[in-house]
């Protein structure tokens, strides 16, 4: 610990913090897979209603998309707006 | 490596002209110029498309279709949710769903995305949160308070804070989505060196700025007014 003051300890820490909180990204990859996933055999089935299909499944990707977006929001503040220490 | 790398990365809103009122420093920011160029952009399309409609034949040109597709869109969307009450909505969303969408793509233009700011989309939030309770008290008087003790009164604070969260994660939807496009693009042009610079990025433009956020337009849009539609019976 020698020649790194407690500031700087902070940064990375926070530096660590910001990588950790982006693991929420797992979430929504998974979600929005199996969206589409099951958009892709709901068009199999009914390839009429493609189009209604594909406007539904983007909505509700755009919805789940969110938590992984609230992981990102953490992850800037702990970088860019420093909320620990000074 | 320090020829190679065309300048830092950017993607920070700064300050452009700093004005005191009532004692308090205020900034001119990226975000405002951003806005006002936005709106000057809707204004001059909203005089063009008043003038080619004044002159409207029956057979429409081409600024004409586009003008009519796109409200039709619009109407078709209300319709979905609002069904009978879509009438009254339908222009408080088009509004919205203008300002946020020319906000999104601005990005195109060189510009830092004014929606990439908390400002902005909060306050969009706002007038969300605003016009939903309006809504609630108007069509439900009383019964918009008690419904919050519904199912049992035990699950009073959970009902209060969902219906709190909404503008918060109305906004938080936009502006996160709008920002990772704006830090995708600044590392892009900032970190890259310059022959990458050429051609590639209008790839990652296509996504973050065109799809991204047409994309968060439409989900803004159908959120408000399903949360309005909630309060309307």
């Amino acid at each position: 610990m020698n020649g790194i003051s407690g500031q700087d300890f902070i940064f990375g820490c926070s530096a660590i913090g910001a990588g950790l909180a982006m693991i929420a990204g797992i979430g929504p990859g998974v979600g929005q897979g199996i969206a589409a996933g099951h958009g892709a055999s709901a068009v199999g089935r009914n390839p009429g209603a493609k189009s209604d299909i594909t406007s539904t499944m983007l909505l509700g990707q755009a919805v789940a998309e969110t938590t992984g977006l609230y992981g990102l929001v953490v992850a800037i503040i702990l970088m860019f707006v420093k909320p620990f220490g000074a | 490596m320090g020829m190679l790398i065309a300048h830092e990365p950017d993607f920070m809103i700064h300050g452009v002209l700093k004005y005191q009122m009532f004692g308090q420093d205020f900034w001119i920011t990226t975000t405002t110029i951003g806005m006002w160029i936005v709106t000057v952009l809707i204004l001059l399309i909203a005089v063009l498309a008043n003038r080619t409609l004044k002159k409207a034949g029956d057979v429409p040109g081409t600024f004409q279709n586009v003008l009519e597709y796109a409200y039709e869109m619009l109407q078709k969307m209300a319709d979905g949710i609002l069904a009978g009450n879509a009438k009254k909505f339908v222009n408080y969303i088009g509004t919205i769903f203008l300002f946020i969408l020319f906000c999104n793509l601005s990005g195109l233009l060189g510009l830092r995305a004014p929606t990439a700011d908390y400002g902005v989309t909060f306050l969009l939030g706002m007038f969300t949160f605003f016009i939903v309770n309006y809504q609630g008290i108007k069509n439900r008087k009383l019964r918009h308070f008690t419904s919050l003790f519904e199912p049992t009164p035990i699950l009073f604070p959970i009902n209060l804070i969902g219906e709190l969260a909404n503008p918060l994660s109305i906004s938080l939807r936009l502006f996160a989505n709008l920002l990772s496009g704006v830090i995708i693009m600044g590392l892009w042009y900032g970190m890259m060196p310059i022959f990458v610079n050429i051609g590639i990025p209008a790839a990652l433009h296509v996504y973050c700025d065109v799809f991204s956020g047409a994309i968060q337009t439409y989900v803004f849009c159908m959120l408000t007014m399903v949360y309005i539609n909630d309060k309307m019976e």
